[in-house]
């Protein structure tokens, strides 16, 4: 692969590791490790890790992947490799 | 007009709704028929990727199964919606860019194998066909249970329809329905909830409705539910747990997994034209899901309220519920409760002989609240109910008008019609494209393959109602062990077909092989040998769960762990990839130059 793609490639996987780090935090981390913990606090008549659990972590997966969509436009753009 | 007329009216304007698509949307060649063509835009393969996935179990069962375990349930709820994240981001852009019509495709490709695909075919059948059991079994139950027909004259019926637009049209006319069954199933789903979140709280959203106030209270729904729920002997709404936290950390991740590894979804994402509209669409795919995914915790919790409440009417005014008056008196029950007596859903049996329900905890741990209960002279709850109910019901428990019962059967068959036909594809063009065409006879002609596969979405339309009418024992365990063979055979071998370039053909399949296997080892250990009764091997593993606690249904993510751990092992000690597959993973990584998908071998 030339340098090129290389540096596309590194781009790419830099993004998919953030997206994934906060696909973690919100279904694993505030949806079942921590919603103890975040259960004290509430968001109208919703425990706070109740709410990731049942709700949040959906609305967040949403928009994870369309700002991933976006992002993924820009770097192809940044590396001349998009579609035509 | 009286509800069975309404249910007939509305099921059969479904129904010719679907036959006139049938008849707009016939495949002429062999790219309609395992890709609609290539064309389809996100949105619509967003919407008809919904359907594909939303299934019996997702409308019929999951509501009542999230209001039995509450809080618990919601590693259905993320796990089937999470795995759209690792779908968009790890597989379906890459394998659109690839560019065939099937996902074993893929893997004999990118392994340069035919071994390897063989593997894939066999994992994609197995999986696919147990889960179209559940889907004939589920079309079954609705019809039955709403249109006053035979359980088998329900799925012949179902088979019917399915076969006018899958045979004849493919992924062309199974696509175009879909689209029509997610309008008809969302509408289902979301206008009860509506009217039953505007009369517990005022609020017409269903999802602002569960983080409200009661009517008439400054007491939100949540916590008044975890009251009535403890008054009852139950465990707290808001936090029980099934099992532990790590087996609810494990089975979450494997239904990810699975989720993007099941290749039914997969494939609808080599309908659209470019890599960019794959990623589009699957964000699309997600929130036409999120609608029914973030209303179903509304409908758990607000059902479960709502049922507790007409059997016993102190929970809500807080009074005492032991008090003999409180319990609903038998003779006076409601007419649903008659209605789904009949079908076997909802039993009750008055052990104390006093006349009156009792509907509560009987194996609660709580000794303070045994005590109180066998004071009241409780003798054991007296109320069976199948968490189906939940759904199917609700608009009756409700007191929700003819027609909106009558939108959720066309509802619930909807759901199940939409998986059953996208499972039918993936199997049929399993068989015709990757058997028949990569095996058996490589120089069939397009018109040859395409009639093969018509033959093998006939067949398999077949099989699939033999199954549905003769559901094998294990019925019930079987959508679990189809996730489990997604996660731990197809998703880790097809990512690392694009995130590992030197993955080797003797990795992939060792792996595919283990994780399969050890996965299917831990399953049958505890529901048998091929689900055959009687040759469950426990003892062998050490007791029920015996691998840190973690239930067999969630054992996938597991399974996928030592996929990956055997496939780099193997691969260290046996030789790279040839050159051309290397180049071959660069070109997948990279948008540019994505055609029409085709099936050339």
């Amino acid at each position: 692969m030339d340098k090129q793609g290389e540096a596309y490639w590194k781009a790419t996987l830099g993004l998919l590791t953030k997206i994934l780090a906060v696909w973690f935090l919100v279904s694993f981390g505030a949806g079942i490790l921590f919603a103890d913990m975040l259960n004290g606090i509430h968001l109208g008549g919703y425990p706070l890790g109740f709410w990731f659990a049942q709700q949040g972590s959906i609305y967040i997966f949403v928009a994870l992947i369309f700002f991933y969509a976006k992002k993924m436009d820009q770097i192809d753009r940044k590396f001349d490799v998009h579609e035509d | 007009m009286d509800l069975q007329t309404t249910i007939y009216l509305v099921v059969g304007l479904s129904f010719a709704l679907y036959i006139g698509i049938a008849i707009w949307a016939r495949a002429g060649s062999t790219s309609e028929f395992y890709v609609a063509g290539g064309g389809v835009g996100p949105r619509i393969n967003g919407m008809a990727t919904a359907a594909d996935w939303m299934s019996a179990a997702s409308f019929i069962s999951m509501a009542g199964l999230i209001g039995y375990m509450g809080y618990g349930g919601a590693l259905f709820l993320m796990g089937w919606t999470g795995g759209y994240v690792l779908l968009a981001l790890l597989l379906a852009p890459y394998l659109r860019k690839f560019g065939k019509f099937t996902v074993p495709q893929f893997i004999g490709d990118r392994y340069y194998s035919q071994t390897a695909s063989t593997v894939a075919v066999i994992c994609l059948l197995v999986a696919s066909l147990t889960y179209i059991i559940g889907q004939m079994t589920g079309v079954g139950v609705a019809f039955s249970r709403f249109l006053g027909v035979s359980n088998e004259t329900g799925i012949y019926v179902g088979m019917a329809i399915v076969f006018t637009y899958a045979v004849f049209g493919g992924m062309k006319g199974i696509t175009y329905t879909q689209v029509a069954q997610y309008v008809v199933l969302i509408f289902a789903y979301t206008v009860p909830a509506i009217f039953i979140s505007m009369h517990l709280t005022g609020n017409p959203i269903p999802q602002l409705g569960l983080g409200g106030d009661m009517v008439g209270t400054d007491m939100s729904l949540l916590q008044k539910l975890d009251q009535i729920v403890n008054d009852l002997g139950f465990g707290k709404y808001t936090t029980a747990l099934p099992g532990s936290e790590l087996n609810m950390f494990v089975y979450t991740m494997s239904l990810m997994i699975g989720t993007a590894g099941l290749p039914h979804v997969i494939m609808r994402f080599f309908t659209v034209p470019s890599v960019h509209a794959a990623r589009l669409s699957a964000g699309w795919a997600l929130v036409f899901i999120a609608i029914l995914y973030t209303t179903a915790p509304a409908v758990a919790a607000m059902a479960r309220l709502n049922l507790h409440a007409t059997v016993n009417t102190a929970v809500v005014s807080g009074g005492d519920v032991f008090a003999p008056e409180a319990s609903l008196k038998a003779e006076e029950r409601p007419d649903w409760m008659k209605r789904w007596e009949v079908t076997g859903l909802l039993k009750f049996e008055d052990k104390n002989g006093d006349g009156r329900i009792q509907y509560y905890n009987d194996k609660s741990k709580n000794d303070e609240f045994k005590a109180k209960a066998e004071a009241a002279g409780w003798k054991g709850s007296e109320l069976t109910v199948n968490r189906d109910i939940i759904v199917l019901a609700n608009p009756e428990i409700a007191m929700l008008p003819n027609w909106v019962i009558a939108l959720v059967a066309a509802g619930g068959l909807a759901a199940a019609l939409s998986t059953a036909a996208g499972l039918l594809l993936a199997i049929s063009s399993a068989i015709s494209h990757d058997l028949v065409k990569g095996v058996f006879n490589p120089n069939i002609s397009e018109k040859g393959e395409l009639m093969a596969g018509k033959i093998a979405m006939a067949c398999s339309i077949v099989v699939a109602g033999y199954l549905g009418l003769n559901p094998p024992g294990f019925a019930a365990g079987t959508v679990a062990l189809a996730f489990g063979i997604a996660a731990s055979s197809l998703f880790p071998a097809i990512m690392m077909g694009i995130f590992s370039k030197k993955m080797n053909k003797e990795g992939a399949v060792a792996g595919m092989l283990a994780g399969l296997g050890v996965t299917l080892f831990y399953v049958f250990a505890h529901k048998g040998l091929f689900f055959i009764k009687g040759t469950e091997y426990l003892d062998l593993i050490g007791g029920a769960n015996s691998f840190f606690g973690i239930t067999p249904e969630a054992f996938g993510a597991i399974g996928a762990l030592v996929n990956f751990g055997v496939a780099f092992l193997v691969d260290k000690f046996t030789k790279e990839p040839p050159e051309h597959i290397q180049h071959l993973v660069e070109s997948v990584r990279t948008p540019r130059g994505a055609k029409a998908v085709d099936g050339s071998h």
